[in-house]
């Protein structure tokens, strides 16, 4: 690879035809962005409709399709390009890599995606209405009883899984091949680590996902009856698959946040990660369970009592290696000399979050008892603890962490102090008392409900207002960054930073380590 | 390791690739029979035998009296009248059993139907024989006729001793059109 | 420390709800409370005891998640720089490591005892006195009481509470959604059996304070049982999202004494005769519309509008079918349209209420065809 010292193209043929990393990493973040506002646009609309009993904005019907594209396009479209994104900036600069190992099918791979999207969200606009059956699609609602829109549903799961192997296969082939000399796996820094474990989760069970979908399409197109009853199949086989890819899903989604987070946390505690071989193992350990764990989604659709008990103990088992990471975490902090950052204060507010959302993820594993929380608002809370807490807040974090070396400007600390406060609180409010109406019985995915639900509802349709806005700021001060942000030349931009991220000039010059640096 | 090209990076993409598309298949050639097998072992849904059930049993265990429930459900847009002739039966294990279920088409014209059967417990799945049932074919009824369809069955003589129940549940769906549309295909 | 009095409030702010709902929980009996913010315990045994297995868990979650934030706090406040600190450099030991692995571990297995043995339990079936086949529709429940007999009783229960008050028009009742129109009836003290299926999509049926939560499956037969220790009435909702109106498809169980049951259930089956008795009458014009008029609100209503003026469904008001031959109209009211949400209530509803209820569609709303359906022309239509 000659070693031509070139900016990039001008105009928009730079971002159509763009091969650099950072390029398409900056694509991802922003794309990943739009869809996180158009996801939270559906919450938003999700939580005013709930804000009181009775119908006020929507009819149930287009309720449905609401929480429907907010689950796909969060989890699809917002969260996991956004740590793809994450992954095509950091990776290359961290194992000392001129670039991806497959820079052309990267561009690809993120090209697919807004056309991906683009039929998804234009359903909304087609005879019969968006999908209505909830992100996770059960049939027969999302077969024999689909809005036709489902095949243009299917169409863009299916492009968007390939974006997601893809891309997935690019990271893989470039944490395994393009590392600097003396970077050895165990030298990794752990977002590349966690990041390898999801890339290769990724390449098994996304096909998975195709799978089901397929079969979908042809029940619903070419006669077969893989989901219904009437010619032999059965929906529950529906739910296997799809929580079978489903489980590993999850972890797709929070162990690049993992990652984050353990990069983070010791810059600021100015002391090394605590057992570093512990988190590898624990991150490979979770990756490894979360196969063996998806029926306990299902525990309520009659399974034999043995399979409840396996899914049951398998499930409880995850505990421990999460525990690790925890403990792990907090113990880098213990005796460090930690200052409170913006990036720090969203790695605390994660450790927090995570860990409560882990704790209702340990009640749910309890199959007896799941029987009372099972598709109640407990389930909703917890997953938005995991979820939110785990993905958004490292993202966060993340970008604050990393912007003035993409940028070479400063953003503004106390307008991200102020974006992470209001977040932290904003998002307490509206998930927190979705513990307690779950626990007192309101279902999920429900427009309506019994009165004795009302107060608890209209404050977490508070909170999300106050967390909806609080992104608005985080834009904003990303945006001022930008243009007008303090510019910054300093290599290490924190002075706890370790990496070889940080040998590099500020802002990261378009081609890094065209040489490769030696790690010692 | 083996290694598909002298390339480091294309050996990775390739056995990449491969792992994608083999998980792709995974789901069609291993997941989906590998339920059927599961759920015909375990009885996982109440699953039941699709076939003719043929072995002879040791003979008839009149120590045990095993009440048989016939429950009968018309599936979404299923217009037959459809239900069993006798709601429950007391039988021995091992012997052989006859009822029938009464089904009636009330439209003005042909259709075909498929009875689904569930059993409850589904831990007794495994253990209720069907040498003949209506749920073995697609039942198909000119229009405005009634007709008897025949269920034979045997109650295996290991059914669980604490079993002493059995809910046979049929679920009559419409695949008229499903039929129709085959023929219309080939 | 602004972060440290948040975390506090948050971190009191769980386990003081949560201790005021237990306190409170003991005072009230049946019925979900308003801002009750912990599981119920319920009216069974089952339900207390997952009722203790969650506050089991809770606890040990809350007792190692106090550990685990009071040594973070404890660090954030005491190891921050500006206090002067120098970082330590320690970044391993394989014995704590071990610790924190093998004590999780040991803790998890106290968990799966108690949690394996309540679930053997509600996986018990025998000996149900009673079995009550639950079918979940687009949206309501039907129960049908297999009794022993062979005399069974068959119902529809569909939500109560009108379009007025979802709709804010008039204000929400006490039982607001949580109301049917016909309640299951089940004895005290005796173990009832659920049979639960569906008729078209996947279905939850889920009563909170009887512990039962069982998905219905079209095709597929689950089972769930219950025994109710208090007399009440309990109410729980449809907990799979099964289209449009999953949130408007509640479930009240009415537990009575055994022999008010039993008077009840002589009641059904009086009822089921009367109805025998019904179809061979002739009614007026005025009992046709009234009967009708109920019918269209508990049935038809939802899909077709207050006024006919239809929604999901058609109009009524002036179409063609209402307005056309009465053969057409009784034909799609019986059988339904295949392949629409227009369902086949001809198995749904007695041939006196279909009569009724077209009737009332061919004259309400404007139509004013003048027309009356007995139901001995439901009868024979459903003969042809």
């Amino acid at each position: 690879m000659g070693a031509h010292h070139h900016g990039p193209a001008k105009g928009l043929s730079r971002w159509l035809f763009t091969t650099n990393h950072k390029d398409i990493g900056t694509m991802y973040l922003w794309f990943s962005f739009a869809m996180f506002i158009l996801g939270g646009s559906f919450a938003m609309i999700i939580r005013a409709e709930l804000f009181q009993p009775g119908m006020q904005l929507v009819d149930p019907a287009f309720f449905n399709q609401m929480t429907t594209l907010h689950g796909l396009v969060m989890v699809f479209g917002a969260i996991m390009p956004s740590f793809v994104g994450l992954a095509n900036w950091m990776i290359p600069m961290m194992i000392g890599a001129p670039d991806m190992a497959l820079p052309r099918m990267n561009n690809w791979s993120f090209w697919i995606l807004p056309p991906a999207f683009l039929i998804l969200a234009s359903t909304l606009f087609m005879e019969g209405g968006a999908p209505a059956f909830g992100w996770t699609f059960y049939a027969p609602l999302s077969t024999t009883y689909a809005p036709p829109s489902v095949t243009y549903f299917i169409f863009s799961i299916h492009v968007l899984g390939l974006s997601s192997i893809m891309g997935s296969i690019n990271i893989i082939a470039t944490v395994m091949n393009m590392r600097a000399p003396g970077m050895t796996y165990m030298k990794m820094p752990l977002f590349v680590w966690t990041w390898l474990i999801t890339a290769f989760l990724l390449v098994a069970v996304m096909p998975v996902l195709a799978g089901a979908v397929t079969m979908m399409l042809m029940d619903i197109h070419f006669g077969t009856s893989f989901f219904s009853a009437a010619g032999g199949g059965d929906p529950v086989l529906f739910q296997h698959i799809f929580w079978f890819f489903g489980h590993p899903e999850v972890y797709i989604i929070i162990l690049p946040a993992f990652g984050v987070v353990s990069q983070i946390i010791p810059t600021f505690a100015r002391k090394p990660l605590f057992g570093y071989d512990s988190m590898v193992y624990a991150t490979a350990s979770i990756a490894f369970l979360s196969f063996v764990v998806w029926a306990h989604h299902m525990y309520t659709v009659g399974m034999p009592v043995a399979g409840e008990l396996f899914f049951m103990y398998a499930t409880m088992l995850i505990a421990v290696p999460t525990g690790v990471k925890v403990f792990n975490w907090v113990t880098t902090m213990w005796r460090g000399a930690m200052t409170f950052e913006t990036p720090m204060l969203f790695c605390m507010g994660f450790l927090v979050l995570f860990t409560i959302g882990g704790f209702t993820g340990l009640m749910l594993s309890i199959a007896p008892a799941d029987f009372q929380y099972h598709d109640s608002y407990f389930v909703v809370a917890h997953f938005h603890y995991v979820m939110v807490a785990g993905a958004v807040f490292s993202m966060s974090a993340a970008v604050y962490y990393w912007l003035p070396k993409w940028t070479g400007r400063m953003y503004n600390e106390t307008m991200g102090k102020t974006h992470f406060w209001i977040s932290f609180i904003g998002f307490n409010i509206t998930f927190f008392p979705q513990h307690f109406v779950g626990l007192a019985g309101m279902p999920r995915r429900i427009p309506d409900y019994a009165l004795q639900f009302a107060d608890f509802n209209m404050l977490s349709s508070i909170g999300a207002f106050i967390y909806g806005a609080s992104q608005i700021l985080f834009l904003y001060n990303v945006i001022a960054t930008i243009v007008a942000g303090k510019p910054t030349s300093e290599e290490k931009t924190w002075d706890g930073a370790e990496g070889l991220e940080w040998t590099v000039a500020t802002p990261a010059p378009y081609h890094t380590f065209e040489t490769p640096p030696q790690v010692k | 390791m083996l290694r598909v090209s002298s390339n480091p990076v294309l050996d990775t993409v390739v056995k990449l690739v491969a792992t994608a598309v083999a998980m792709f298949a995974f789901v069609f050639v291993v997941m989906v029979p590998l339920y059927d097998v599961l759920c015909d072992a375990l009885g996982i849904n109440g699953k039941t035998s699709g076939q003719a059930y043929t072995a002879v049993q040791a003979g008839v265990d009149e120590s045990r009296s095993i009440t048989i429930q016939f429950v009968a459900t018309n599936n979404e847009g299923m217009p037959w009248e459809f239900g069993p002739s006798v709601t429950r039966m007391v039988v021995h294990p091992g012997a052989s059993n006859d009822t029938v279920f009464h089904a009636r088409n009330p439209l003005p014209r042909p259709m075909v139907a498929q009875a689904i059967p569930s059993v409850s417990p589904s831990r007794a799945a495994a253990y209720f024989h069907k040498t003949e049932c209506f749920c073995f074919n697609q039942q198909p009824l000119d229009a405005e006729t009634a007709t008897e369809m025949p269920l034979q069955f045997i109650v295996d003589r290991d059914l669980p001793a604490d079993i002493k129940t059995i809910t046979l549940s049929y679920t009559m769906f419409d695949v008229t059109d499903m039929v129709s549309g085959s023929i219309a295909a080939r | 420390m602004l972060l440290k009095a948040n975390r506090l409030f948050k971190l009191a702010l769980g386990p003081v709800l949560m201790l005021l709902s237990l306190a409170s929980a003991g005072a009230l009996a049946a019925g979900s409370k308003v801002n009750q913010v912990n599981m119920s315990p319920g009216a069974t045994e089952v339900g207390q005891r997952i009722y203790d297995l969650h506050m089991l868990i809770f606890w040990i979650c809350v007792i190692i998640g106090a550990l685990v934030f009071a040594v973070m706090f404890y660090s954030i406040y005491y190891h921050r720089k500006s206090r002067g600190v120098t970082p330590a450099t320690f970044h391993e030991s394989t014995k704590v490591e071990i610790a924190w692995t093998v004590v999780p571990f040991l803790i998890l297995i106290g968990m799966a005892v108690p949690a394996t043995s309540t679930l053997l339990e509600i996986y018990d079936f025998d000996d149900a006195e009673m079995d009550i086949l639950v079918t979940g529709y687009q949206w309501k429940w039907k129960y049908e009481y297999l009794n022993e007999d062979g005399e069974n009783v068959a119902f529809f229960s569909n939500l109560r509470t009108p379009q007025s008050e979802i709709y804010n028009t008039e204000s929400k009742g006490e039982h607001y959604l949580l109301e049917v129109d016909e309640p299951v009836v089940i004895p005290v003290d005796t173990k009832v059996r659920f049979l639960v299926t569906a008729n078209d999509v996947i279905h939850s049926w889920w009563v909170p304070e009887l512990a039962v939560k069982k998905d219905a499956i079209p095709g597929f037969i689950n089972e769930t049982w219950t025994k109710v220790t208090t007399e009440g009435i309990y109410r729980g909702q449809c907990a799979e999202l099964c289209g449009k109106d999953h949130g408007f498809m509640p479930v009240v169980v009415n537990v009575v004494s055994k022999d008010e049951y039993a008077d009840w259930m002589e009641g059904k089956k009086a009822e089921a005769a009367e109805v025998r008795e019904l179809m061979a009458q002739t009614f007026t014009m005025d009992e046709l519309m009234s009967r009708g008029k109920a019918v269209y609100e508990r049935n038809c209503l939802a899909c077709h509008g207050a006024n006919g003026e239809g929604g999901v469904g058609t109009a009524i008001a002036g179409s063609a079918i209402a307005t056309g031959e009465v053969s057409g109209h009784l034909e799609i009211g019986i059988n339904g349209v295949p392949g629409s949400a227009m369902q086949a209530f001809g198995g749904q509803i007695n041939d006196v209420d279909m009569a009724a209820v077209i009737t009332y569609q061919r004259n309400a709303f404007g139509n004013n065809m003048g027309d009356m359906i007995q139901p001995i022309d439901v009868y024979n239509h459903k003969r042809g």
